[in-house]
């Protein structure tokens, strides 16, 4: 009998460590070529408490430096964002940041205002993927799934990607128990530049009035740091493209306003940031180059500093300890990048992705 | 809820938990609520149909029973009492009451499939008519609801009530035992079509946890996913394209449609009837088996004795013999005899009675032409081969190859050949397509139409075609092994270890390389649609 249990403890371990790492080789590293896959999960390798957590999409991990804040003003930040964050699953980073670490301030990007609709499995996957397993997960993958997407496939990711048996290549095998650092406390760098030229206008909508599903998740928000005693700043970045209409701005205005909120369209303060579109993006206005973010860092980090008095935390042991190592990080990919675009006119190498 | 969804794996968790939980007295009640529970989460409205029908012949079935058994009792008493002519009279007026009940309840449910099933296509031929005699305006087609599964339950319904009239068994007398047995939800939607005798000798028994029963059946069910998954539903996509391109996909390709198509197929039929045979095996049930390695068959008529078993012996038991034993049909052999002789007359019944039985199952897998000339199809193909069996008999006696093992490999792949000819009609479903389709594979066929690259361009890559390839080797090895017996029951006394390895990997390959979840379209079995 005894015999027996212990037979069917090995077999037990054996099946499920034979899932786990297939599970392992199989699930997408995000490593090379789509970095942002691999942003949300990292969030989880801070220790450190942070005063400002910026929460969106693409418009926020490539448009502010958390770094820079540090350098300048001392502001411990972290930036969860991850492409095409939809404003449920940035409520639901939300709650889940402020269980893990009760941030003074939490900045929302309202873009994702516009999505009222799950909209794509993959970029659900990005965000959904890196998070760890709380009542918050859970509910964010029940307001995200597209119609094609199961519960079962979140919980077993292996029924997900096990399709790609067929994909697999080096980078799988060698990330296989171990991730590198893709961004700088959520920070997704470029150096590269590329003007900013005939970007289009914004096509006439039929409606241009946010949907109910995201008005409800916006309310649940303010209401979410309301109760928590978390000061809540929604701000529209400067990026040219997605068009921001007049109509949309206007909206988020009365909104901030019935419920007495500081909204800052930063498309309306470019002269006062000093953006010049022909250096500060790379790819042609729809998101910052590490010029432009730091521009945006640094009049954002005075409005931090000086009208909501994040706190200057320069000198606290653990914490310059700690930012030492993403500076270290944040320097060498600059000149790595730098390195690449001397070389090879991108900031790629030819084997890269 | 497929067989393969994520749904239908957490339903039947759920099941065989309670199954073994509850005092075993309830267990078939409890498969009764499971099995209309399942019924009723693919659309309610089911329920109305699969209810009428289980009420209908239970209550007929239940009065020709007794009836039968008031009237012998009563005969045994009186028999005495009456002349011999008095007593044929007597059983011939309590006959005609029973055959009255029995042919209402047949017809009504054979009714109710035929309306929902048969209906459009019947309003379709209507229309060709009409228009052929210059009539534009024809009938409006109808919205009818065709309840899943409903060629199944309704065949193994009238199989009971037939086998209850004919006296083969009794009438079950409670109603919840014989709608367990019409519903019992693995076998609903794809078969076998059971016997009420085979099946309920173990469905409404009450069952204990036996380990070894138990793991039997998981390893049925892991089996028929791997068939489903990693070979039906990944081929699929290369069969949809070519069936979706004939103007691209003729000639050769259109012979490598109707090879894809029979591993397929069969793989997905198999597959799901492994599941159903699984599941009731993990509760102690024993579903009767729908095949025996057809592929291996030397014949048509072999073919058919190990293809969809349940099905054609129904055909055959009440059908074709009650058909071929009619009056009719006596008189037609007595007149066709006096006519055409001896020899050529005792086939005309016999063919006459097979080209019922032949039409009928074509019509039965589906209400279009196609279907009909598929069933047809076998029926000549069968046909022409009895004829020959004189020319056989005569070219064996001058070339002795007869039972080498080259002879019995040209037999097996000519009889693949000839059904996966046939099939085309079942790939393409629409008949000139499918003659024009198969006489490109004799006109277009050439070394230079082959180009290896066209198969990467049916939305498979060379990674899935060996994955398909390996799956059917496999299938080829299990099939040879199983000839001498139990494929489960010789990996049972192999060790521990070497078990483990063998369950574990299959398991492991049917959930990497199973063509399932987002990028796969959920593809339906195929037997499903009946």
């Amino acid at each position: 009998m005894f015999k027996k249990i212990i037979a069917g403890i090995i077999i037990v371990a054996i099946s499920v460590a034979g899932l786990g790492l297939v599970t392992k080789l199989l699930e997408p590293k995000y490593m090379s070529g789509i970095l942002e896959g691999a942003m949300i999960k990292e969030y989880y390798d801070d220790p450190t408490e942070h005063d400002v957590v910026f929460i969106g999409d693409c418009e926020l991990y490539e448009n502010i430096s958390p770094v820079y804040l540090w350098e300048n003003y001392g502001i411990n930040s972290y930036i969860r964002g991850s492409a095409q964050q939809l404003i449920w699953q940035s409520y639901y980073l939300a709650e889940e940041t402020i269980k893990r670490e009760h941030p003074d301030m939490i900045v929302f990007n309202v873009l994702s205002m516009k999505y009222n609709e799950p909209q794509n499995e993959a970029y659900n996957r990005m965000t959904l993927d890196g998070m760890k397993w709380s009542k918050s997960k859970v509910d964010s993958i029940k307001a995200s799934m597209t119609d094609e997407e199961n519960m079962v496939e979140y919980a077993f990711p292996l029924l997900r990607y096990h399709s790609r048996w067929n994909d697999l290549n080096e980078d799988d095998f060698k990330y296989l128990f171990h991730r590198d650092k893709v961004s700088f406390n959520g920070y997704y760098m470029r150096v590269d530049a590329k003007a900013a030229e005939d970007v289009p206008e914004g096509k006439p909508l039929v409606d241009y009035q946010f949907g109910d599903n995201a008005y409800y998740y916006l309310q649940k928000l303010k209401d979410l740091c309301k109760e928590n005693d978390v000061e809540l700043v929604l701000v529209k970045a400067p990026s040219l493209y997605p068009y921001w209409y007049d109509e949309w701005d206007k909206q988020m205005v009365d909104f901030a306003d019935d419920n007495n909120l500081t909204y800052i369209n930063f498309l309306d303060l470019q002269d006062e940031i000093g953006l010049d579109w022909a250096e500060d993006t790379y790819d042609g206005g729809l998101h910052l180059n590490l010029s432009g973010a730091e521009k945006l860092s640094k009049y954002f980090g005075n409005i931090l500093s000086e009208d909501f008095k994040v706190p200057d935390r320069r000198g606290e042991k653990d914490l310059e300890n700690y930012w030492k190592t993403v500076e270290n990080r944040y320097d060498a990919e600059i000149a790595r990048q730098q390195g690449n675009l001397e070389k090879y006119g991108s900031v790629h190498s030819p084997d890269e992705k | 809820m497929l067989f393969t969804s994520y749904e239908f794996i957490g339903f039947l968790i759920i099941v065989f938990a309670i199954y073994y939980l509850i005092p075993k007295k309830a267990q078939w009640p409890f498969l009764l609520v499971a099995s209309y529970t399942f019924y009723l989460l693919a659309d309610p409205r089911y329920l109305i149909f699969i209810a009428i029908t289980s009420l209908t012949t239970f209550y007929a079935a239940k009065l020709i029973s007794d009836k039968k058994e008031a009237f012998d009792v009563w005969f045994k008493e009186h028999k005495k009492e009456y002349e011999k002519e008095e007593r044929k009279a007597l059983k011939a007026k309590e006959h005609s009451l029973e055959k009255k009940i029995f042919l209402a309840c047949l017809l009504f449910n054979l009714g109710i499939l035929a309306v929902t099933k048969y209906t459009n296509f019947t309003i379709a031929n209507v229309n060709s008519l009409l228009s052929a005699f210059g009539r534009a305006d024809g009938i409006s087609f109808v919205n009818l609801i065709i309840p899943m599964g409903i060629s199944f339950y309704t065949f193994q319904s009238m199989g009971y009530l037939i086998d209850v009239y004919n006296g083969k068994h009794k009438a079950q007398d409670n109603l919840f035992k014989f709608a367990l047995f019409v519903s019992f939800f693995p076998q609903l939607v794809q078969g076998p079509i059971s016997r009420y005798h085979e099946l309920s000798e173990t469905l409404f028994a009450e069952h204990k946890f036996d380990w070894k029963t138990v793991s039997f059946g998981l390893e049925r069910i892991l089996w028929g996913f791997f068939k489903k998954l990693v070979i039906a539903d990944r081929i699929l996509v290369a069969v949809k394209a070519i069936i979706g391109e004939p103007d691209t996909y003729n000639g050769f390709y259109a012979f490598a449609g109707a090879m894809f198509y029979a591993l397929e197929l069969y793989a997905d039929f198999t597959g799901g009837i492994d599941i159903t045979i699984g599941v009731a095996e993990t509760m102690g049930i024993k579903v009767t088996e729908n095949f025996i390695r057809p592929y291996f068959s030397k014949n048509i008529k072999e073919y058919w004795n190990r293809w969809h078993i349940t099905m054609g012996t129904w055909f055959t038991d009440y059908i074709f013999y009650p058909i071929s034993a009619s009056q009719f049909m006596m008189k037609l052999s007595k007149k066709s005899r006096a006519r055409l002789g001896n020899n050529l007359g005792k086939r005309v019944p016999v063919y006459l009675s097979s080209f019922i039985v032949w039409f009928t199952t074509g019509i039965w897998h589906g209400a279009s032409w196609n279907f009909i000339v598929w069933g047809l199809g076998n029926f000549v193909v069968i046909m022409i081969s009895q004829e020959l069996e004189p020319f056989y008999r005569w070219f064996h006696s001058k070339v002795h190859v007869a039972g080498t093992f080259g002879w019995r490999l040209f037999q097996v792949i000519r009889t693949v050949l000839i059904m996966s000819s046939l099939r085309m009609f079942d790939c393409y479903r629409d008949v000139p397509l499918t003659f024009k389709m198969f006489g490109s594979i004799f006109t277009k066929s050439g070394l230079s139409q082959l180009n290896l690259e066209s198969f990467m361009e049916m939305g498979l890559t060379n990674y899935d075609y060996a994955v398909v390839f390996v799956g059917m080797v496999v299938l080829v090895v299990v099939s040879l092994i199983q000839r001498s017996g139990s494929v489960r029951g010789k990996i049972a006394t192999l060790a521990a270890p070497v078990r483990f390895i063998i369950w574990y990997g299959l398991f492991m390959a049917t959930i990497i390389f199973g063509a399932y979840g987002i990028g796969y379209s959920a593809s339906q079995f195929i037997y499903n649609q009946f």
